[in-house]
């Protein structure tokens, strides 16, 4: 059922946060809730060198989201392709869903009152586009993956 | 609802990377990255260019200060009012004072062949730019071993097998076209020597990794010279065609051994060795990167000039995957793009900053601002009267603002043109509000390289506020100064149009890719036909070099152990991030979020000796003033330095966000303005000791009522 994923090549990654504003951007979202997120560990010595590599976190797109079950209008949706979206007309703001996922990734919009997560830039998605943080990585690290079955 | 596509050319940092802008209504929905030339990559930076465009807190109409300097007392006035206060006054500074004692300064870069005009039209021959805080050591290294600039050559970074960098922290610099070098450099098997006195975002990706005393850039340098002579590891038949004096290297290296640069630096002799064997079987396809921003230590220029000797060694001069000789138009059988400058007469007066008479060893271009301060102080050679300031704040470039504001208190008129309120805005007369890289057009111009190319940079949007772009501010500036006819264009079109002409390309040959390219394989000389290309009096690289010694200067100077921070002190650097433009872009909604101040990087064991703990407060003290943050503990910096990023504690009170927001280096560095090296004409923004406490500021426990 779940069909994409966002890979990144922590390689390549150089840890410039580009990723964070280009979602931020592209969505339109004041300061406050940031959809996606570099972090890394500190730093350790490896063959002599201080190193470190950079992970990316959004949404999981669970199989079974506890975000989708707890919203009382049907706002948070999965889709047929396994994306899970909130419906900006349906959603009232009552901050259910942020409470119910274990990663607290839906947030606020502070300015619309409504929530906002990361699905992946559906509206790009279906003009055949790639995700915003995808399309402007700075270092062609992060990558729109499709997954198949074996 | 109207859409549009417009290629430009990004303006949040003075990288200017090439980019294509969607708007709808004229609000800018999507930047990425040029497709054709960076495949739509773009920093954070880059897309935070639309929260500065929609940010309030940036100067919205001409200001016209009415209390004191720096009191931050504005009054709104109309561009009418604003112009004619600034040419009103400037004409008075001229009739008194004649029109070199107008000095104007930017921030460098491709568009300055407007600002020339302007100035040079006036009469003076005061245009300077913010490179002697930055870049001028490694470009009068460049020029005494090449007779070129450092921008006369480019790097070929991605077919390189071994990068070698000295502090130039080059990921979190983020050219973002440089960048993907490094790392598809990286993916192919190359390999990364990363030098510095902390680990860095650049030096994680090292393969590599040179944790050096401060200071000694120049010491590991002449080792690493020592042993390429002593193991031959050099290419003869490229230095007996185009080298000379190389004896003289030979004999000065001797004493350098690794034994000796191992003692100086704290780095084992073996590893050098080792670094050394790697750089013989991989040469000519070594880069030792001279530096970028490298005023830094008092022998800074040096350490360029022995990291620019070392690529002579390597063989790397116009090599695939080393040095290459920047190409322009005339390598590719095309005509330049017609300069607004070269329609102007040459001032007769000498540089105030004795740039071209008292200091003939120096690049007399954009000279070097710093000793303009000198001239104000003094009123020597002439009085300066008026300094008008394009997008640039010395009070965050240069040290010491208060010795600054000194100076600038004996000029009649200060003016700044800036997107933002700038730290010397804030303190000049006249703020004149410039549209953001969004909403201006800009000159075309020449990007040089193995693949030269005419770029531009188009509005994508109508000003949000009532603000104008440069070309238009200097073209009623000059219009009401009487040299207007140095400025033949009412329109952006007009003006492009006029520069294109010899060049036989029109504006439409940039709608396809928004850059026209002058070549579609990389131009290369013959390497074996080099003679005439070095600029030096000798026509040769010169390991000696004419122009220092004519000035009195060694060419090969014996090296000199820095100085140790005395008990409790430490030597205080500064760099980067790659989520803030230095200064630009601190006040910025979306990079503040993710930045909103710095902290101070300080060694594990110095920190367990000051009782301090990562996250604790510190008090950063020097010569009276004193500055706290947060402490950043970590064993991956020198114990002997501690380290900031450059950008923050802006005192700006409009700037709501940024304002004391972290602390500034520059402003603890009291009485670092006259710290040039004299050779290379850089400051020397690396050799202030500080001392740091553990704050008062750390609650004991919490008092609440």
């Amino acid at each position: 059922m779940k069909k994409y994923m966002l890979y990144l090549n922590s390689k390549r990654c150089i840890g410039c946060h580009g990723c964070e504003v280009h979602c931020k951007t592209n969505k339109g979202l004041p300061v406050g809730p940031i959809l996606c997120e570099i972090s890394h560990q500190p730093l350790k010595l490896v063959a002599g060198v201080p190193k470190t590599e950079f992970q990316f976190r959004s949404c999981y797109h669970c199989e079974d989201p506890d975000c989708v079950a707890v919203c009382p209008t049907g706002a948070m949706q999965k889709r047929h392709d396994g994306i899970v979206l909130v419906d900006q007309e349906k959603c009232i703001g009552c901050m259910a869903c942020i409470g119910a996922c274990a990663w607290g990734v839906p947030q606020l919009n502070p300015d619309t009152g409504k929530v906002v997560k990361c699905d992946y830039c559906l509206d790009r998605l279906d003009a055949g586009l790639k995700p915003a943080c995808v399309t402007r990585c700075a270092t062609h690290a992060l990558k729109f993956v499709t997954l198949q079955e074996i | 609802m109207v859409k549009k596509s417009v290629w430009s050319m990004c303006g949040m940092c003075t990288v200017r990377c090439p980019i294509r802008v969607e708007t709808e209504d004229n609000q800018v929905t999507w930047i990425e990255g040029n497709q054709h030339l960076l495949e739509g990559a773009l920093c954070a930076k880059g897309s935070a260019g639309i929260a500065l465009q929609n940010d309030t807190e940036r100067p919205q109409r001409p200001l016209i200060r009415k209390g004191g300097r720096g009191a931050g007392r504005w009054e709104e006035v109309s561009w009418y009012a604003a112009l004619d206060y600034v040419a009103d006054n400037l004409k008075t500074i001229i009739s008194k004072h004649g029109p070199e004692s107008i000095m104007l300064s930017c921030r460098g870069g491709p568009f300055i062949d407007l600002l020339k005009a302007f100035i040079h039209g006036l009469g003076s021959p005061n245009f300077t730019n913010h490179d002697s805080g930055c870049g001028r050591n490694v470009h009068h290294a460049s020029v005494s071993v090449y007779g070129l600039g450092r921008k006369d050559f480019v790097y070929d970074i991605k077919k390189s097998r071994h990068l070698v960098l000295f502090g130039r922290n080059i990921l979190a610099a983020l050219r973002i076209a440089e960048v993907n070098q490094v790392l598809d450099m990286l993916d192919a098997g190359g390999k990364l020597t990363y030098v510095d006195v902390r680990q860095s975002l650049t030096g994680i990706k090292a393969t590599r990794f040179f944790q050096v005393r401060p200071g000694t850039d120049y010491a590991l340098a002449l080792g690493i010279i020592r042993e390429v002579l002593k193991e031959k590891a050099y290419d003869r038949e490229f230095i007996d065609r185009y080298v000379s004096d190389f004896d003289k290297l030979e004999e000065f290296a001797e004493p350098y051994t690794l034994a000796w640069a191992a003692g100086e630096c704290g780095i084992k002799a073996e590893r050098i060795k080792d670094f050394v064997q790697e750089i013989a079987a991989d040469r000519p396809k070594v880069i030792f990167h001279p530096g970028w921003m490298l005023s830094r230590y008092r022998d800074s220029f040096y350490a360029s000039r022995a990291l620019h000797i070392l690529n002579v060694l390597m063989g790397n001069v116009e090599v695939e995957g080393g040095q290459i000789f920047a190409k322009g138009p005339g390598d590719c059988g095309v005509k330049g793009l017609r300069s607004l400058d070269a329609q102007v007469p040459k001032p007769t007066a000498k540089r105030a900053d004795g740039v071209g008479w008292k200091y003939s060893h120096f690049d007399k271009g954009p000279g070097l601002f710093h000793l303009f301060y000198e001239a104000m102080r003094t009123g020597e050679p002439y009085p300066l009267k008026a300094l008008i300031c394009v997008r640039h704040d010395p009070f965050t470039c240069f040290p010491d603002p208060q010795a600054q504001k000194e100076a600038l208190d004996k000029l009649d008129l200060l003016v700044s043109v800036d997107t933002h309120y700038s730290e010397f805005g804030w303190y000049s007369d006249v703020i004149l509000p410039e549209s953001t890289y969004l909403e201006r057009d800009s000159l075309i111009a020449t990007q040089k390289g193995p693949k030269p190319r005419f770029i531009m940079r188009r509005k994508a949007v109508e000003p949000r506020h009532d603000t104008k772009s440069l070309n238009e501010i200097i073209k009623l500036l000059a219009d009401r100064l009487g040299i207007g006819q140095y400025f033949p264009f009412t329109t952006s079109e007009e003006l492009w149009a006029w520069q294109l002409e010899p060049t036989g390309f029109t504006l439409s040959d940039f709608d396809a890719k928004g850059f026209v390219s002058l070549a579609d394989k990389p131009v290369m000389f013959d390497r074996n036909k080099l003679e005439g290309k070095f600029k030096t009096p000798s026509g040769k690289i010169e390991i000696v070099s004419k122009v220092l010694t004519d000035a009195g200067l060694p060419s090969l100077k014996p090296y000199e152990s820095p100085e140790k921070p005395a008990k409790g002190q430490f030597r205080l650097v500064f760099g980067r991030s790659p989520l803030h433009a230095h200064s630009h872009t601190i006040n910025n909604p979306l990079l503040h979020e993710l930045m909103p101040d710095n902290t101070l990087w300080i060694n594990k064991r110095q920190a367990a000796k000051l009782g301090v703990a990562d996250g604790d407060w510190v008090d950063v003290i020097s010569s009276g003033t004193t500055g706290t943050i947060k402490a950043h503990v970590t064993e991956f910096i020198h114990p002997e330095a501690v380290y900031m990023v450059h950008g923050f504690g802006r005192q700006v009170p409009l700037q709501t966000r940024a304002y004391h927001a972290g602390i500034a280096d520059q402003k603890l560095m009291k009485g670092f303005l006259t710290r040039m090296d004299p050779a290379g004409g850089g400051l020397c923004l690396c050799e202030c000791f500080v001392t740091v406490r553990r704050s008062a500021k750390n609650p004991k426990r919490m008092v609440e009522l």
